[in-house]
């Protein structure tokens, strides 16, 4: 049979169809629209994974990944562009992608070397804390502040790199537990850090522009400040998602399979355990302060209460309710863990509760996640010919 | 400093050390049984004290708050539920999930102690605020220079103390122990043995959890105050101690319970901002986990491919 290309259109219809999607989820105020909207979610997710729609759409991607990318980008800004007044809406959505892009670096940690990860907020707050220590005491622009805040994530990382690649399993959850815990408690303690009362930190300026003005279209309204913060997290999540793909695809996202399959079968053949399980975990941690940084900068103001056990918890669910390893996934896992609770106001108080049971319902019913990673395919046309 | 000081620190470190061994006790033996990790342990110890708490509200109600009889009976109450409440967790999140990653099973009952911890804040009246746990053990202590021994203290590590060595004779002497050690070496011989699988597990999950609630009992009786947020810090606590100690090994667990009360002390003492206690501590079970990665006393094994 020849190999022939298969046409892009199922991606462009599944990034429309996310992006009326979102903007319907952001945009609606009425409870039981956005439940309604919520359960649609879950039920177009599953009937795509259940009818085959979705393996058509994941084919066309891995034949257009280029496409793909420009697609989904566009679809995203256009959720921007529509929503450019709208202050919480856009807040939402930026958070969304600095959390994407922290679970990105945690699908390299966990998804593909099988490091897990429970202290991926605290690698969040070092970025956010140093862009915070560098606006304030420094003229370093910051663009810069973001790229040192994301390298302090991963060089603080390192500390926890002898004991990680000494322990396995639960033995080295423990590691990244009380890294966690301990990194709140002294941010509570420490007294030039703010303690419990926290930092401020100015807006972003880039080249000049300061981001926290809103822009004036004239007579077509204004912009709120956050489209732009929407924008750059955009930018970075982007970034992140091409990163990941791109490891994943290469020799070295094959190694770290490998080392998750099987440690010791992976040393065996010749690959270099240490190095790949430092590298995934460094990498990850930069991931996490670039988007710490960004998030400081947008919030304008951190404090410990920030940077949770929880939330790195809520961090990890993400990951395995989007299907552990697959990036695409991460996308409507976030969504869903950020947004919902914020929109649904009637659950508001009882959203940890509903959330715990949710992902206890998942891990019960479904436990390879919401989108589970397919088999790594080199060349997508010998399954066909 | 003087010596009364060094001994009023080393009480209170021993009545940590009996609260977090208690803790650590429950993760090493659900452990051994089954190799996984229940972190909502923490969570039930909260739920245990809660329990004793609901319990003592319900004795004054009915006018038997008596303060012996109410301590005595509250603890079994809190104890009762949450044995209860232990064999249920095993049974319907627990065991269904025994082929999954064993991350999978981390998560679901990290998730369970979160439902568990809400559930206490929204649904117990008033539970977002710290209750008072009411005093119930007699409020004697001698004074000796600087040492003020309470009696109360005294009576919780006695009552810790025995509990612990009350599993540990139940597992080595017991049939149910047996049982249960046998599973822990190897679950297919076990049941080719003709042991009940299941009903070891639940005994074991039962068992280790009525341990949390006298642990979380405990916790309220020493400090005279409950929330709904204590167990976290507790079974992260707990779960660095059985760690440390080596999983699976009772006696490690004990120490590890000990030795995470001993760092915070020392870490209290040492630094002039008590706060950076908890700082110290981690970072030196970090450090030791470090220099040993299995644990003070796990047995040493070679994996299998």
């Amino acid at each position: 049979m020849p190999i022939t290309n298969r046409s892009y259109w199922p991606v462009v219809a599944s990034a429309v169809f996310a992006a009326v999607f979102v903007l319907l989820f952001l945009y609606l105020e009425e409870q039981w629209e956005i439940a309604v909207l919520a359960v649609g979610l879950v039920a177009a997710l599953y009937s795509a994974v259940r009818f085959g729609f979705l393996g058509r759409i994941e084919a066309a991607a891995s034949d257009h990944p280029r496409t793909t990318i420009v697609v989904n980008f566009v679809a995203a800004l256009a959720v921007i562009v529509l929503l450019r007044g709208e202050h919480f809406a856009l807040l939402m959505l930026a958070t969304v992608f600095l959390y994407v892009t922290v679970c990105l670096g945690l699908t390299i940690q966990f998804g593909y070397t099988g490091i897990v990860n429970f202290a991926g907020i605290a690698f969040f707050g070092i970025g956010a804390y140093t862009t915070a220590v560098l606006t304030a005491h420094t003229g370093v622009p910051h663009l810069l502040v973001i790229i040192i805040a994301g390298l302090v994530a991963g060089l603080i990382g390192s500390v926890l790199i002898l004991p990680l690649l000494r322990t396995r399993g639960h033995y080295a959850a423990l590691v990244t537990i009380a890294f966690g815990i301990l990194f709140r408690t002294f941010l509570e303690v420490s007294d030039v850090l703010g303690g419990p009362q926290g930092l401020k930190v100015p807006g972003m300026q880039i080249l000049g522009w300061s981001l926290n003005d809103n822009i004036s279209l004239g007579p077509l309204g204004s912009v709120s400040f956050y489209a732009s913060y929407a924008v750059v997290a955009l930018l970075l999540a982007a970034g992140a998602y091409i990163l990941v793909k791109r490891l994943e695809r290469s020799w070295i996202g094959l190694n770290l399979d490998a080392i998750r399959t099987d440690e010791t079968a992976a040393a065996s053949f010749g690959i270099d355990v240490p190095r790949w399980k430092i590298f995934a975990f460094t990498v990850g941690n930069c991931l996490a302060g670039f988007a710490g940084a960004v998030y400081a900068m947008m919030s304008g103001f951190i404090a410990p209460a920030s940077f949770n056990f929880g939330d790195s918890l809520l961090l990890v669910s993400i990951v395995l309710l989007g299907g552990s390893g697959n990036p695409l996934g991460v996308l409507p896992a976030a969504l869903l863990v950020v947004v919902l609770p914020e929109k649904l106001q009637i659950i508001q108080e009882y959203r940890f509760l509903l959330f715990a049971v949710l992902v206890i319902l998942i891990l019960r019913f479904r436990p390879e996640g919401l989108l589970p990673r397919k088999m790594r395919e080199y060349f997508a046309a010998w399954s066909r010919s | 400093m003087d010596l009364g000081f060094i001994a009023q620190y080393l009480l209170n470190g021993i009545v940590l050390g009996v609260i977090y061994a208690m803790v650590a006790v429950g993760f090493t033996l659900f452990f051994g049984v089954l190799d996984v990790i229940k972190f909502s342990h923490g969570d039930v110890v909260m739920a245990g004290a809660f329990t004793a708490l609901a319990t003592y509200a319900g004795l004054e109600l009915l006018g038997l708050g008596y303060p012996t009889f109410a301590a005595v009976f509250i603890t079994l109450a809190g104890i009762a539920a949450m044995a209860l409440l232990g064999a249920l967790l095993a049974k319907f999140l627990i065991l269904p999930l025994r082929n999954a990653p064993p991350l999978n099973t981390l998560l679901i009952t990290l998730m369970f102690g979160l439902a568990l911890r809400e559930s206490v804040r929204l649904f117990y009246p008033n539970g977002s605020n710290p209750k008072p746990f009411p005093q119930l053990l007699p409020d004697l202590s001698l004074s000796l220079g600087n040492l003020e021994l309470r009696f109360d203290s005294v009576l919780l590590i006695i009552v810790g103390l025995g509990a612990i060595i009350g599993v540990h004779m139940l597992i080595e002497r017991s049939r149910i122990g047996l049982a249960i050690r046998a599973v822990a070496q190897d679950p297919e011989t076990a049941r080719l043995m003709g042991i009940n699988f299941e009903r070891v597990v639940l005994a074991t999950f039962g068992l280790g959890s009525a341990l949390a609630a006298l642990a979380g009992v405990t916790n309220g009786l020493y400090y005279s105050e409950v929330n709904f947020g204590m167990g976290l810090l507790l079974g992260v606590i707990g779960f660095s101690a059985a760690v440390v100690g080596g999983l699976g090994s009772l006696y490690g667990a004990i120490i590890g319970g000990f030795l995470f009360a001993a760092l915070q002390t020392i870490g209290a003492v040492w630094f002039s901002v008590p706060a950076y206690k908890d700082v110290f501590a981690f970072a030196c079970i970090i450090a030791l986990m470090a220099w040993k990665p299995t644990g003070l006393l796990a047995a040493k094994s070679a994996e299998r491919v």
